[in-house]
């Protein structure tokens, strides 16, 4: 579904993403894991069209998504709810939502997905016209997917959603996640918490300063010397 | 006492044509961080453009007041708004926007350059356009009967027709405003490209639009300020956007820049501070003279008191 081959990306002069390639099929849970710094974002942001790729390329469904610009690969059917969530803080759940759902013009299936956000997050429906920043993290991450998902994407990319929330929380968001894929979407994952995301992950890449080190499956991964001792703190 | 409300209405009526023009300012501002020094010079094109309308109507000067103020005066508005918004709309493809990603410091020099350019253009140009006058010096702004020197009076306060006009149209203006902030989906792409333009974009804003519905919303209120400013000073000229953007650079400023209901207030209070100033301040100091100083005294003061404006100005939140 999408694929990603020798994208190098860069700013100015200095190339953050240094050649990777990695793969998304239909209907999996692709995580990409690495430390701080390691270009995980940077990734999700040429993916978006919020930056321009130095040489590489990248295909959705097919169609290559160099020149697009980034409001333009929502419409293809890609979101991303960015690293810190970003959600307009002094804007009501409901306007943040609806600004998820910016590029559609069936307005019925907008009223649909309002309704089925609420009741996957009732929280967000019980207080739906209080501004955004007076949530707990965890309530403003269920939003920050929830407006990702009002666009109906085929493809989801969550930019480490368990930041800054307890393991409960984090626990919540990746059972929620799992929900997703059950209903057919098909998900990138950024994680800094490795255990967490391979747990859930069909496959996943290792990042290391701009280069992708090796990959499995999230199972193989979880069991894999390297990972746990770079990632899973085992010794 | 009638003195009092005789300033005050004097004062409302400039601080409303101040607002018109401050709201030009804070948009642009609040989307792109830009202060656009030519936004005086848009201001400046649509009262000429409102102008030239009437000499292409074929320079009308009987007609019933009705025609006048149903006929004339919109079409003038319109004329204005469509010199107005092309030449912002103009500039922003042209100049502002190749230099979107550059250092501050190059729009900023880039719209002092268009405001230059602008000026001199009209200046030397406007007469070459068949039917136009000479612009090298001030024109006589038509006469739009019913409203053009005409009158009411309260006891000993008198208010001109145009500075209900002014008001009038402040008034209008705001009203939209607030319904196409926050009740159209224009709008609210605008409040979310103003608050993070990164975000927006994930969200399918195409941002480049905003921005231009920004520079014409700001254009089209600065061409409704042209019109105001022709009728109440019965003439314009390619100067007058010099010091009209100025004061409506405090006004946006004193409000609380890149907040929208801040540049009306600003303007407002701008324009009330200037005309009570020359009235009851004694001695030289209350002197016309001296007006332009206690504008600029009470922006430093409030620079050094309330540096965010009296409404506050719009803190870009980022997570
Ligand atoms: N806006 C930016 N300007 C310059 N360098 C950046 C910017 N954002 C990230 N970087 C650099 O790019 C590299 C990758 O960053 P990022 O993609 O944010 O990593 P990750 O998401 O994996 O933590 C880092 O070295 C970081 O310092
Ligand atoms: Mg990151």
């Amino acid at each position: 579904m999408l694929e990603v081959k020798d994208m190098v990306v860069a700013y100015g002069r200095v190339n953050a993403v240094k050649g990777i390639s990695f793969s998304v099929e239909k209907g999996q849970i692709v995580t990409l894991l690495g430390t701080n710094g390691a270009g995980k974002s940077t990734t999700l942001r040429a993916i978006s069209g919020l930056l321009k790729l130095v040489s590489g390329s990248i295909t959705f469904e097919g169609e290559p998504l160099d020149g697009v610009p980034a409001h333009k690969i929502v419409e293809r059917g890609i979101a991303q709810s960015p690293e810190g969530r970003r959600l307009f803080r002094k804007m009501s759940v409901e306007d943040n939502l609806k600004l998820g759902a910016f590029s559609r013009k069936d307005t019925a299936g907008v009223k649909t997905d309002l309704a089925n956000i609420y009741e996957l997050f009732p929280v967000l429906g019980e207080r739906r016209h209080e501004a955004a920043g007076l949530f707990s993290g965890g309530e403003q991450q269920m939003l920050a997917i929830g407006r990702a998902m009002m666009s109906r994407p085929k493809l989801l990319m969550l930019d480490e959603p368990s930041m800054g929330l307890s393991p409960i929380m984090t626990q919540t968001i990746m059972r929620t996640i799992l929900k997703l894929q059950s209903e057919g979407v098909t998900i990138l994952l950024v994680e800094q918490n490795a255990s967490a995301a391979l747990s859930l992950a069909d496959r996943g890449y290792v990042l290391e300063v701009g280069q992708i080190m090796f990959s499995d499956t999230g199972k193989a991964l979880l069991g894999d010397d390297r990972v746990r001792k770079a990632y899973l703190g085992a010794d | 006492m009638d003195l009092f409300w005789q300033q005050l209405i004097n004062g409302l009526s400039l601080g409303a044509l101040y607002a018109l023009i401050a709201v030009g300012y804070t948009v642009v501002y609040g989307i792109v961080q830009l202060i656009n020094f030519a936004h005086g010079e848009i201001f400046m094109v649509g009262a000429f453009g409102a102008f030239a309308t009437w000499v292409v109507m074929g320079s009308p000067k009987e007609m019933s007041w009705q025609m006048a103020v149903f006929g004339l005066l919109p079409a003038m508005i319109v004329g204005g708004m469509i010199v107005s918004v092309s030449m912002a709309l103009l500039t922003e493809r042209l100049a502002y926007r190749p230099l979107r990603d550059a250092p501050r410091l190059a729009p900023l020099i880039t719209a002092i350059g268009i405001s230059v350019f602008l000026q001199e253009f009209v200046r030397l140009f406007f007469g070459d356009i068949p039917g136009m006058p000479d612009a090298k010096r001030a024109i006589p702004f038509p006469t739009v009967i019913g409203i053009t020197g005409q009158s009411l009076h309260f006891g000993n306060v008198t208010v001109q027709i145009s500075a209900i006009f002014t008001i009038g149209a402040l008034a209008a203006c705001t009203i939209f405003l607030w319904f196409y902030v926050n009740r159209t989906k224009t709008g609210r792409a605008m409040v979310a490209t103003s608050q993070d333009p990164d975000t927006a974009r994930l969200m399918g804003i195409n941002v480049d639009r905003v921005i231009m519905s920004a520079f014409a919303v700001g254009a089209a209120l600065a061409a409704i300020a042209g019109v105001a400013h022709g009728l109440r000073y019965g003439n314009i000229d390619f100067r007058m956007g010099f010091l009209a953007g100025l004061k409506a650079f405090t006004a946006a400023v004193l409000g609380g820049i890149g907040n929208i209901n801040g540049a009306v207030v600003g303007g407002l209070v701008l324009g009330v501070v200037e005309s009570m100033a020359t009235t009851f301040i004694p001695g030289q100091f209350g002197s016309p003279a001296w007006k332009d100083v206690w504008a600029f005294v009470l922006l430093i003061l409030v620079l050094v008191f309330r540096p965010q404006g009296l409404l506050g100005a719009k803190v870009v939140d980022r997570a």
